[in-house]
């Protein structure tokens, strides 16, 4: 009698091939499932509290050689920096207090109008731990998470601009998904002549794109973009992008137009987690038909998947 | 360059388990540490090195469900979308389990040759699912790691080795 099976005791389980496509098709279903559905933020957040302390840990040296530098920097180099800071302050005080009296006229006026303040203006400033190591997406993760208060959806900036959006957060650290990643869309309006569109990231190393522009609209390479807080995430006139070039094709419905980041979306170590705007307004009742129902109300980051 | 590869006749003791343990949680730091710039351009995944170094030596310690797992790890250190490192981690190990048998023949360069190759086609692999569920395609540089990791292989290898050769072959290694 013969056998093709090998005795019992060199038996190793299902081959190797039959391993791999198990686990090959495991990890595609877990890609499509965070991808397009995000169910997995239960276990991604009880992986988390393991790895964040390591996470955190292996930050020491870097600051440890931080903290030896600013130690032994020399008296002179502070002292420039804070004659440089001192005129900037001066330089800047006229706008301040102008900023100061404008404000408390806006406020005025819109008590007259009776408008709900649409930014809570609690903001949380926050330091960049390290920059996700994904060559797909544009993320870095911040020092402080739910802790400190800080909310998904939350917009993140620079001293220069809009820099993210906070998209998940944890207990003591948050990740935030950068401008240039890939569809996230800021809706934003020319600063010079108020045409609003959307802005959108294309992912490492490519320019943000300004889209659902006629060739026709009034827009010029130079044009600074600001956030016209139409999603109510993003508050109304924070500074978020400067046009780069516009082409224009008479064939395409749209122009194409390319905005390079005012904020150093990249590179930026301090930033500041704004608080999320006021409350929205009730939801309307439900329209009758479907289509309408699907009429974007306010844009958000949807993961490139 | 002299033959750094264990020799054919050359017969390794067996790893030890916490060892084997040991390097993977080693690997796993050494994949948190955070750097910029060119370093990150430039850093390979030393995780995965690891990975596909005790599959080769040590199949019955290490195997694709054990790599998936740690992929897993991987996947939320480095917020990437569950799964990404996990089918990385798993087509390394799959990809060990032909490799192991003729590759400990080969001098360390020649096998840094092939885990250049092998790492590519799981870098191409990853990039290809990614792509496919519409993510942007990277730069070039995408596959730089890779090859950094591959000259880092015989490195890696010297080290992981040490402590399961015998006694009389370490000595005459390090006389060379």
């Amino acid at each position: 009698m013969l056998h093709t099976d090998p005795p019992p005791f060199f038996h190793r389980g299902p081959s190797p091939l039959a391993r791999f496509a198990f686990f090959a098709v495991l990890s595609i279903a877990l890609l499509f499932a965070d991808s397009r559905f995000r169910y997995l933020e239960g276990m991604r957040h009880g992986v988390n509290t393991v790895i964040a302390p390591l996470q955190r840990a292996v930050q020491w040296p870097g600051e440890a050689w931080e903290a030896v530098g600013v130690y032994f920097a020399s008296k002179s180099a502070l002292a420039t920096e804070n004659a440089a800071l001192h005129e900037r302050l001066l330089a800047e005080a006229p706008a301040l207090q102008g900023a100061h009296r404008l404000e408390s006229e806006n406020a005025h006026l819109k008590s007259l109008l009776d408008i709900k303040d649409r930014y809570a203006g609690n903001a949380v400033s926050v330091g960049v731990l390290f920059t996700a190591r994904d060559p797909f997406s544009q993320k870095v993760f911040i020092d402080k998470g739910g802790d400190a208060g800080i909310e998904p959806g939350a917009a993140v900036i620079d001293e220069a601009g809009v820099v993210g959006q906070v998209t998940r957060v944890f207990a003591s650290m948050a990740e935030v998904t950068l401008l240039t990643d890939k569809d996230h869309a800021v809706p934003v309006m020319s600063e010079r002549t108020g045409v609003r569109s959307v802005l959108y990231g294309a992912g490492a190393g490519r320019s943000l794109e300004l889209r659902f522009i006629p060739p026709s609209a009034d827009i010029a390479a130079g044009d600074r973009l600001v956030t016209s807080g139409l999603d109510r995430t993003y508050p109304p006139g924070l500074a978020v992008a400067r046009v780069d070039a516009v082409e224009r094709d008479t064939g395409q419905i749209f122009a194409r137009i390319s905005c390079a980041p005012l904020a150093g979306v990249n590179r930026s170590g301090e930033l500041l987690v704004l608080g999320r705007t006021a409350a929205l307004p009730p939801r309307p009742d439900d329209p009758p038909t479907p289509d309408a129902a699907r009429k974007p109300g306010r844009a958000k980051v949807r993961r490139g998947g | 360059m002299p033959s750094l590869a264990s020799r054919p006749e050359e017969i390794l003791k067996p790893a030890q388990p916490w060892f084997v343990a040991l390097t993977l949680f080693a690997g796993f730091i050494a994949n948190l540490l955070p750097v910029s710039g060119y370093a990150a351009m430039l850093k390979p995944d030393f995780l995965a090195l690891v990975i596909l170094y005790w599959c080769i030596q040590e199949p019955r310690l290490m195997g694709v469900g054990v790599a998936w797992f740690a992929g897993l790890f991987m996947d939320v250190a480095d917020a990437t979308l569950f799964g990404q490192h996990a089918l990385a981690y798993a087509f390394l190990a799959y990809a060990a389990e032909y490799f192991r048998r003729r590759v400990l023949r080969f001098t360390l360069w020649h096998q840094a040759a092939q885990v250049a190759a092998l790492l590519v086609l799981c870098a191409g692999l990853v990039l290809l699912v990614r792509v496919v569920g519409g993510a942007p395609v990277p730069r070039w540089t995408y596959f730089v790691p890779p090859l950094v990791g591959a000259l880092v292989w015989p490195l890696l290898s010297i080290v992981l080795q040490r402590p399961q050769r015998p006694a009389r072959a370490s000595r005459t290694s390090s006389r060379r």
